[in-house]
């Protein structure tokens, strides 16, 4: 009888092992979703800039170039420890010029590496996962065209238990999601698509939780900078009274409706909006507007 | 005896409090007007932006005239020499009332050459502004761009 329970026990921990272990796999895309597509450098260029990938890709003492070097080197200080922005240019050694668009497709859909680990959510895989596959491939397409740079990527500075990866499948189970945030209107939907799948305005917008979930019942209402120096601002309209021309404004020059400017971040994603068409500038205008 | 000494001590130990807070009181008087007037200055710049905003956004009709006025102030303004606005010690770790990052002081070159970039945008908005509304958005962006490189690096966040 003792011995019946003992082998329950033990059949009852390697099951919930076993079931831990597969849901906590890293995902990956349907590669036929990519098979048919052909990217597009022009548009993927677009992509880059609503994404705001330089942002985090340059170098800390980079040049604004139209032709950025990705080799990666910004740090990201946070509660868990400190993250750094990968190499991701086109180089075959050190960047990523050796990946398929399948690659970049599993790394910004699901968080997933080549070589099959969880990437940090440091990385906006949680926005980007609503990207358009064929916004993808436009992406891959004109990351192709920059320049290679053979400076290798740093390691994160992360700490236990933070550093185990396998658990980030767990963190995914609880806090990854890849359906829309907000309800959208038509008008709204192409401003929606702009933040809640390119632009990733919530990473930085939106309360986390103690384990750094994003608290989507509080979308784009503000949260303590990550820096610890400031709050980053509520822009719902419940609290950001700027007109839709104050916020294109903003978007394109970078100056607020008192003719102060962007500083930190923020003037980082202004130099990323105002290169997009007006026409997405509003759209991002009016999907703000359209919030609670 | 004893009262008298006590008496003696007691005020040289005041006065010499005195002149201690008065000399702080002094150099807090010369960085806080040195602020003070940078922080006009911005004033002066915001004002200007505004007039020129407000027909960018649409709010109010375009007006040749204006634009190149405004743009004219602001083109004036990057050319007022700020040197003694900027004193050692004016950083916003040392006093209040201040975001300038004490980066500023360490990295000087840098900051004239944003200081040029700006100027360089400014001069290109004081020719432009006048020929027309499509002209006028352009050069406030580059403007925008100029003024954002400087506080991105060199300003604090907001408390």
């Amino acid at each position: 009888m003792r011995g019946k329970i003992l082998n329950i026990a033990i059949m009852l921990v390697l099951l919930t092992g076993a079931a831990a272990y597969l849901l906590t796999a890293p995902k990956r895309v349907d590669v036929a979703t990519f098979a048919g597509l052909t990217g597009d450098a022009a548009h993927g260029a677009q992509v880059f800039n609503a994404a705001g990938c330089a942002s985090c890709h340059t170098a800390p003492d980079a040049q604004r170039s139209d032709r950025p070097i990705l080799s990666g080197g910004r740090t990201f200080p946070s509660d868990f420890g400190t993250f750094r922005a990968p190499n991701i240019s086109p180089d075959l050694a050190e960047g990523i010029g050796a990946w398929s668009v399948i690659d970049l497709a599993n790394a910004m859909m699901h968080g997933t590496s080549p070589e099959g680990q969880h990437y940090y959510p440091a990385f906006p895989y949680t926005t980007y996962t609503r990207a358009a596959p064929q916004d993808i491939a436009d992406l891959f397409a004109y990351l192709k065209t920059l320049p290679p740079s053979a400076t290798p990527s740093q390691p994160h500075d992360v700490g236990f238990p933070f550093n185990i990866r396998r658990a980030l499948g767990g963190w995914k189970l609880l806090f990854f999601r890849d359906t829309w945030i907000t309800p959208a209107t038509p008008e709204a939907e192409r401003g929606r698509y702009l933040v809640e799948a390119l632009g990733h305005c919530g990473e930085c917008h939106t309360p986390r939780n103690a384990l750094g979930g994003l608290d989507y019942a509080n979308w784009l209402t503000g949260a303590p900078n990550p820096s610890g120096k400031g709050k980053i601002p509520n822009i719902t309209p419940a609290v950001l009274d700027w007109s839709e021309a104050d916020l294109v404004e903003y978007f394109t020059s970078g100056f607020t409706p008192d003719y102060d400017s962007a500083g930190g971040e923020m003037a980082e994603v202004v130099q990323n909006l105002s290169k997009l068409p007006v026409e997405d500038r509003q759209a991002i205008a009016a999907y703000l507007k359209s919030l609670p | 005896m004893k009262k008298i000494t006590t008496i003696l001590t007691a005020t040289i130990l005041a006065s010499a409090i005195g002149a201690g807070a008065q000399a702080e009181s002094h150099v807090d008087k010369a960085v806080a007007g040195a602020i003070a007037a940078r922080q006009a200055t911005m004033k002066l710049y915001a004002f200007n932006l505004g007039l020129l905003g407000g027909m960018a956004k649409g709010e109010v009709a375009y007006d040749a005239a204006a634009a190149s006025g405004a743009a004219n102030n602001i083109a004036l303004l990057t050319q007022l020499n700020q040197m003694a606005m900027w004193p050692e010690g004016s950083d916003e770790m040392s006093v209040d009332g201040t975001r300038a990052l004490s980066d500023i002081w360490s990295n000087m070159a840098d900051v004239m050459a944003k200081g040029t970039a700006l100027s360089d945008a400014a001069a290109t908005m004081q020719a432009e502004a006048g020929k027309g509304l499509p002209e006028l958005q352009a050069a406030m962006g580059a403007v925008g761009g100029a003024c954002g490189a400087c506080h991105k690096a060199y300003r604090a966040p907001e408390k």
